[in-house]
């Protein structure tokens, strides 16, 4: 375990809504620091539809998702939160007692923090790889399948075989078939969504007889304790074919599932976090929710709704951060002061 | 309205009226037919709505575009009468379309 970062408040989630909290936070002078399972900034906008048109953001008659996560990072520039990205949020401890409680946030990283208020705008929940339908696959997978590469030089020698047509199954294919003894890459059909460079690099290569393509669905997978050691391919015409495979790294994309929020004693109700409408708090008090992951009567799952609802939680956070502190309300169009933190002034 | 048949995997059969010009997603979501997850609400972008058509209904549909093909890579259990509900457009010739729905959505 590294050094225990401490901060003012730790956010859980870089969707749109975890990033304007960044900013309504900062304008009252509350530091935080953002962790994002996904490598980058933007949650479902940048991960499911970074190229389609939102028509409900305010001021915005139509904006892109990535447009949107990019002008929101422009926009919360000046406050210059910590962002932990790739790392799930795994643990929310509670620190001291349980009226005014503080917390340490830990991830699957083994990053910790202490912080004295935790903000989960977490959507959906996690963005975790889809695991493809084969049963029995649970067995192998940390040992023989692989939905990310840890170490490259684990595929050295194996007989590697990748499921997929996007880029990361084209990408991971050109980057591991030098080190394989043999890879063969396995897609339902003969086209690939994949950068054209890429998938002619790849067909080059199977022309070269350096690697294998197989069209079909993997319907079966052979092998003892978790060692593969070959894998069943069906291909378009019913026929079905053995290809050995001691490694598989499968890519289906993500799917969101709610992950450790869970276990963090937050009174969830069918999947989502219980909290009332004028401070955002959950059941424990210190820890806030907002956007998609929350639940009240009313709610509607729309950002526009979770920028609200962050600037009325960072109200709350502020007097519980800082209980001695006056809060006055100010509008950035007229105050020096705020303008001063956006760095306008 | 339209009549859409959803039958689960296990082939409880659901019926649901829905608005032409909506998507038989929308018309699952809209009446809480178990088996649909539509994580993106339409967008096609996550092939959680996927659906198996009945034959013969399969080849009265338009076909699906390149983007819905490119979203099918990641369904899970791919048959040859796959699609993403939600880029299946609800019309008064699609009255008494019958969908399956699958085991799992991704």
């Amino acid at each position: 375990m590294t050094d225990i970062i401490q901060t003012d408040v730790v956010i859980v989630g870089a969707g749109p809504v975890g990033l304007f909290a960044v900013f309504e936070l900062g304008l009252l002078d509350v530091k935080a620091h953002v962790i994002d399972i996904l490598p980058r900034a933007g949650g479902q906008c940048s991960e499911l539809y970074p190229e389609k048109p939102i028509y409900d953001i305010p001021g915005f008659p139509v904006i892109s998702g990535q447009g949107l996560v990019d002008n929101l990072m422009k926009q919360i520039e000046p406050f210059k939160p910590g962002f932990h990205f790739g790392e799930m949020t795994t643990g929310l401890e509670v620190l001291g007692d349980a009226v005014h409680p503080r917390f340490r946030v830990t991830t699957d990283c083994d990053k910790a923090f202490e912080c004295k208020a935790v903000l989960v705008a977490a959507g959906g929940g996690s963005f975790q790889p889809k695991k493809p339908p084969i049963p029995g696959i649970d067995a192998y997978e940390g040992k023989s399948v692989h939905y990310s590469v840890r170490r490259m030089e684990d595929f050295r020698g194996a007989d590697v075989m990748i499921v997929g047509g996007g880029d990361s199954a084209l990408d991971w294919t050109l980057n591991l078939q030098p080190l394989a003894r043999r890879l063969t890459l396995v897609h339902r059909r003969d086209e690939f969504r994949a950068a054209p460079h890429s998938v002619n690099a790849m067909r080059a290569l199977v022309a070269a007889g350096a690697m294998d393509l197989v069209i079909g669905q993997v319907t079966a997978v052979a092998g003892a304790d978790g060692a593969m050691t070959s894998a069943t391919v069906k291909k378009a015409d019913g026929a079905l074919v053995d290809v050995a495979c001691t490694r598989m790294m499968p890519f289906f994309g993500l799917t969101m599932k709610l992950g450790p929020i869970a276990d963090w004693g937050l009174a969830l109700a069918e999947n989502l976090v219980p909290v009332d409408t004028e401070k955002f708090e959950t059941a424990t008090p210190g820890v806030f929710a907002v956007g998609d992951i929350n639940h009240y009567p009313g709610k509607l799952k729309l950002i526009l709704s979770g920028f609200h609802e962050a600037a009325l939680a960072a109200q709350r956070v502020h007097r519980y951060v800082y209980p001695d502190k006056k809060l006055t309300f100010q509008y950035t169009t007229s105050s020096t002061s705020l303008q001063r933190k956006l760095g306008v002034a | 309205m339209v009549t859409i048949n959803f039958r689960a995997a296990d082939g409880t059969l659901r019926t649901v009226e829905a608005e032409p010009g909506s998507t038989v997603m929308e018309a699952a979501i809209q009446s809480k037919v178990p088996g649909i997850t539509a994580e993106c609400g339409g967008a096609c972008a996550c092939a959680t709505c996927h659906v198996y058509v009945d034959a013969d209904w399969f080849e009265r549909l338009p076909k699906a575009e390149p983007m819905e093909e490119d979203m099918l890579d990641f369904a899970s259990d791919l048959r040859k009468t796959s699609r993403l509900s939600c880029q299946i457009k609800v019309a008064p010739e699609l009255d008494g379309l019958t969908v399956e729905t699958p085991a799992r959505q991704g």
